[in-house]
Parts: C-alpha cells; sequence; structure tokens
C-alpha cells in the first residue's frame, strides 16, 4: 500500500492539482524533501539524549557539563574503567549474572511457551476453550498482584538470593505473550504438513520437534528476542529477590552505583549504563525483523 | 479429523462390528490425542496453578491478614481496606498514578498515530525511520535510560545547558515538586515507537481502493483522513489504548531510580507501584502490600473492562 501511495503522489495529474500554477513535478519532489527533513530532525531529537550520554561516557567528568557539543574534543575512557570498578565486584561479574538468568530465561521461554503453543493451535482436548481464555487472561495480569505471595513461596523454598526465583518461572510457561504469539503463528502453517507428517507415522512430539518448530523459527526467533531484553531491562523482580550483592544483575549493580555515587560520578555512570544498554542495541539492530514483526502481531513492546 | 486414515481402513466392513470399532478407534485416537495435549501443557499447568492462580488466591487471603513475614498471618478481616481509606500517601500515590496514566497515554497515542500517519505515505527509508523511532520502546524501561533521565532533567542537566544557550535559567526538574512528574511523562511520550509500530501495520490493512474513491468523490485529504483511516483503523487504536493504559499503571523502574527508591520530592513521583513496593518490601508490610495490589488489580480489571464496553460506541470494526 506504501507503494501504490507513492505512485500515486508521482502521478502528474494530480501534482498539478495540488498545487496549481507550479511545475508539474517538482512540488512534490520539494515536499516529499520536506518530509524527509522533518522526519530526519526529528529522529535526531528522539535519539538525541542516548548520542549525548554515549559521548558524555567518553568525555572527561568535568567537561560533560561544560561541552555541550556531541563530538568528543578528547576520547578518554577513563569514566569505562573507573565505572568497571567502581562496585565490589568488576562490572563483568554483573554482567555475567545477568546473561545467566537471561540465557536460562530464553531456553524455558523457547522450550514451554512453544510445547503450550503447540497443544493450543493443534490439539483437541477437553478444556481447552477455557484454558485458553485463562492463558490470555495471565497477559494483563500485573506482576504486582503476585509478588509478594510469590515473594512468600520462593522464601518458604530458601530460594531467596538464588536465581531460581527468576528462571523456574519462565520454564513453566508464565509468559503468556509467547505462548500467544506462537499459537497466532502454527494457526497459519497449513494443516496439510501435519497430516503428511502423521501419514509417515509420526505422533505428536514428533510432529511437534520436527514439523512445526522448524517452520516457527520465526516467532522462536521474537520469542528469544524479546524474551532477552525483557529480561536483561528486568529491574523489579531482580530487586525483589536479589539481595546479595554478589547475585546482583546489571539493573542492580546500576541502582546501587546510582545511589551510591549520586551526582558526583556521572562520567562512570554514563560508561556502564552505555554497557548495560549494549546487549539490547545489538539484539535490536540483529533482530529488527522479528521485533517489528512480534509487536505488529502481539502488540508487545 | 487425524482419524480420516484409519477410518478409510475400516470403511470396508460396514457391519455393526465394524461400526462400532471404527467409533472405539476415533475414541482411542481423540484420548490419545488429549493425553499428548495435556503432556505438552504440563509446565504450564503447573506454571499456571502455583506461579499464577495460587499467589492470586494467596495475596487474596493475605489482604484480610496482617503479615510481616515473621510471624504467621493474622486475619484483621477489613482493617486493611479500611487503613486504605485514610492512608494520605497512599492518595496522594493514586493522584500521581491518574495523572501519569491519563497524561501521557494520550499523549503518546497521538504522536504513535501522527507518525504512523506521516510515514505510511510511501516514505523511502520507511524500515529505518520506523527503527530509530522504535528504540526507545525497547529501552525506556531499564534502569539506564532512568539515570540518564535523572542527568537530563537535573540540575546541571542536558535540559538545563540546552536553555542556558537562550540565556534561561532552568530548575532542577526532577528534584522540584511541581515538575518531576512531567519528566516521567516526558519519558513515556518517548516510547511510542512501539505503538507506532502496531499503527503501521494497521494502516496498511486499509484497501487502497477505499481512498482511491473517495478522490474520485472528491474528498480531500483532511476528510479521507477523518472518514476513512480514522474509522478503519479505530480497532487498532483501541487494541493500542487498552495495552499503554496497563502498562501505564504499572510503571515501576523509571520512578524508582529517578526519585532514588523514594517517591519523592514530596510524593510527587510516587506511583501507586513504587507504594506498594515500599509497604511490601520496605517495610515487609505483607497484608497491607496485598490489599493494594489487590485493588490494583481491580482497577485494572475495570478499565480494561471499561474500555471494552466503551467499544462498542466508537469502534467500528467493519462488516
Amino acid at each position: 500500500m506504501a507503494t501504490s501511495l507513492d505512485q500515486l503522489s508521482d502521478d502528474p495529474t494530480r501534482t498539478v492539482r495540488d498545487e496549481p500554477g507550479g511545475s508539474p513535478r517538482t512540488p512534490s519532489r520539494r515536499r516529499r524533501l520536506y518530509k524527509h527533513v522533518i522526519l530526519i530532525v526529528f529522529g535526531f531529537a528522539m535519539l538525541y539524549p542516548l548520542l549525548w550520554m554515549l559521548s558524555s561516557s567518553i568525555k572527561p567528568s568535568d567537561v560533560i557539563f561544560r561541552e555541550p557539543s556531541l563530538i568528543p574534543s578528547a576520547f578518554d575512557f577513563s569514566n569505562y574503567t573507573e565505572g568497571w570498578n567502581a562496585l565490589a565486584r568488576p562490572f563483568h561479574h554483573y554482567l555475567f549474572n545477568s546473561l545467566i538468568i537471561v540465557v536460562a530465561s530464553v531456553i524455558g521461554n523457547l522450550l514451554t511457551c512453544s510445547m503450550a503453543a503447540y497443544a493450543f493451535a493443534r490439539l483437541q482436548f477437553r478444556g481447552k476453550k477455557w484454558f485458553f481464555a485463562a492463558m490470555l487472561a495471565t497477559i494483563m495480569l500485573p506482576i504486582h498482584v503476585v509478588i509478594v505471595p510469590q515473594y512468600i513461596l520462593f522464601n518458604e523454598l530458601d530460594w531467596i538470593n538464588t536465581y531460581y526465583p527468576l528462571i523456574v518461572p519462565k520454564f513453566l510457561a508464565t509468559d503468556a505473550f509467547f505462548i500467544f504469539l506462537m499459537v497466532q503463528f502454527i494457526r497459519g502453517l497449513p494443516r496439510e504438513l501435519d497430516d503428511a507428517a502423521r501419514i509417515d507415522g509420526c505422533g505428536h512430539f514428533r510432529i511437534y520437534a520436527r514439523v512445526i518448530m522448524p517452520l516457527c523459527v520465526p516467532a522462536l526467533a521474537t520469542t528469544a528476542i524479546f524474551t532477552f531484553i525483557w529480561v536483561w531491562n528486568d529491574f523489579y523482580s531482580q530487586l525483589i529477590f536479589l539481595t546479595d550483592p554478589d547475585l546482583y544483575t546489571v539493573p542492580v549493580a546500576l541502582r546501587t552505583f546510582v545511589d551510591s555515587q549520586g551526582e558526583s560520578a556521572w562520567g562512570p555512570l554514563f560508561a556502564m549504563s552505555i554497557v548495560a544498554l549494549g546487549p539490547i542495541f545489538g539484539f535490536f539492530l540483529a533482530g529488527q525483523r522479528y521485533l517489528v514483526r512480534g509487536i505488529a502481531t502481539t502488540g508487545i513492546k | 479429523m487425524n482419524g480420516t486414515v484409519k477410518e478409510s481402513a475400516t470403511e470396508q466392513q460396514p457391519d455393526a462390528a465394524g461400526n462400532s470399532g471404527r467409533r472405539s478407534q476415533r475414541n482411542t485416537l481423540a484420548k490419545r490425542e488429549g493425553r499428548a495435549a495435556y503432556l505438552f501443557l504440563a509446565p504450564w499447568f503447573i506454571g499456571m496453578l502455583v506461579i499464577t492462580i495460587g499467589p492470586i488466591l494467596g495475596s487474596l487471603y493475605l489482604s484480610f491478614t496482617d503479615y510481616s513475614l515473621l510471624q504467621p498471618p493474622e486475619w484483621v478481616g477489613l482493617d486493611n481496606f479500611r487503613r486504605m481509606l485514610e492512608d494520605s500517601r497512599l492518595h496522594s500515590a493514586i493522584v500521581v498514578t491518574v495523572t501519569y496514566v491519563f497524561v501521557s497515554v494520550p499523549l503518546q497515542l497521538a504522536l504513535a498515530l501522527a507518525l504512523a500517519f506521516f510515514l505510511d505515505r510511501g516514505v523511502r527509508g520507511l524500515a529505518i525511520y520506523r527503527s530509530v523511532y522504535y528504540l526507545p520502546s525497547l529501552l525506556g524501561s531499564s534502569v539506564a535510560i532512568a539515570i540518564l533521565w535523572r542527568q537530563i532533567f537535573g540540575t546541571e542537566g542536558l535540559i538545563n545547558q540546552i536553555l542556558d544557550v537562550f540565556g534561561i535559567q532552568g530548575e532542577g526538574w526532577v528534584s522540584h515538586p511541581d515538575y518531576a512528574l512531567s519528566t516521567l511523562i516526558v519519558l513515556n511520550v518517548w516510547t511510542f515507537g512501539s505503538p507506532m509500530v502496531i499503527f503501521l501495520a494497521g494502516l496498511r490493512q486499509i484497501p487502497t481502493m477505499y481512498y482511491e474513491a473517495a478522490e474520485v468523490d472528491g474528498a480531500g485529504g483532511w476528510t479521507r483522513f477523518w472518514r476513512i483511516t480514522i474509522p478503519l483503523l479505530t480497532p487498532i487504536i483501541f487494541f493500542n489504548l487498552v495495552l499503554q493504559l496497563i502498562g501505564a499503571f504499572q510503571t515501576f523502574t523509571q520512578a524508582f531510580i529517578v526519585s532514588g527508591g523514594t517517591g519523592g520530592p514530596a510524593d510527587s513521583t510516587l506511583f501507586y507501584t513504587l507504594y506498594v513496593y515500599q509497604r511490601g518490601f520496605g517495610s515487609f508490610d505483607m497484608g497491607y502490600a496485598s490489599a493494594l495490589a489487590w485493588f490494583l488489580l481491580v482497577v485494572i480489571a475495570g478499565f480494561t473492562a471499561i474500555n471494552f464496553l466503551a467499544a462498542k460506541r466508537w469502534v467500528h470494526y467493519g462488516d
């Protein structure tokens, strides 16, 4: 549709009608140029805070507030070394902790959400309608409602200050978003494939593993990328379940950093914030296609 | 459906015995399929019971108790809810949250819609613009961005540097009770990219022929926007509205970091969720925190329901 509209505005008769008196083609071209200028200026304004943080992270702390230019006059990476060692442990310790939780969460979500999705999309069983409705309802459930009893439960299990409260739920398909995403995706796959595999003697498990999953790669990629970004960014549950500084993840470590150093150490703080945002940015660049498709089909952030 | 192959095999014997055999065979197949389904759903069932429904009921029970983790919960009836009526910090938290939700969400959606509409008209490099505008949505809820915000709107921050160029003496925006909440509203509006992407997908669905027909009838751009685009887009607007409202009610990280966990200055960024956190995990007042959390659940469910009811009047699902 976008291209057809583009062609529409290229139609000379229409241009003439829009801009009587002007030469037939230039006004439309000029207007398109204006549009790009507006879009670029706006995009730059949107990204300005991020670019500014990046450039401030490589400026000496005392210059950050005196030199508003985005391009630093001198490159200085001391903020990074300072920030890396500002907390009880070097920063890679926290990166590694975050990575453990993220990788485990991605595996858990890929496995259990896809299993649930296969059942909902392809199999008939008693109570399916109700279970599906219940699953959809939990998508909207605020974590704040369940966190207190969850805390009590995990406390009983002696799981506070372990990574279990953050990882185990992911192996129990609690991120219903992804079940929904994959159900939608599997429903779009032709059923003839299942039937053909069944004629060849495949059971449900082999159909799931050998037929459906390989075709679900785009949905699985969306799930993996979003799980990575959400868990990497997640602050609330990590703040609650992890109080031992050795177990801190990147967001919790950053919070400790900002609270202990406060306004005095913006340079190192920015440097570590950039480090924290790096992986998200990387995944964003690598997986844009899947991200956009994922939001467009389910509306997740 | 999956029984078709076996069925045709038994079709050869049309006597009574064959019939019942076919039926029982179909039954075993259905049973097998049901059993497989429950196996596939086993992790989800356990999660649903232990991680979701159990805690929902648990927090409902706890909301009628006084509980600090150290002693067993003590039943206090409606005391927690009575306390909510008199808790002035709670009241300011509600005002802060409601202000935030009802100012930032409409602004965010309006911006998302405007840009989606602007971008949809065959702009070259659409994918690049879309990515650039979308990026803040991914980063917006992170601690790192909240730290950045705290600096940008600080006394010596970026905003004041820019104002300084124009000779204006700025405030310490995040430390001023009148402005602190606005900085968080700006942050939420900044993440307009994800509803924008959904709007873009929705705009794609509108058939070009509607516009062509309207043009033939002499409708101008403005008329086409209000008479074709907006009505056909109402399901998407509605979807985004529900989604963003629910998300905004649950904002936590940004307020926590910008205010250093206090909700200050003068409780001006004391979001509802932050207050629940303070009661539950700051003072281990688990019973009261549960009552607060349940109230949030009821409010969110209520708003969603109202949205769905209202949607009947303004959402246009086509025919």
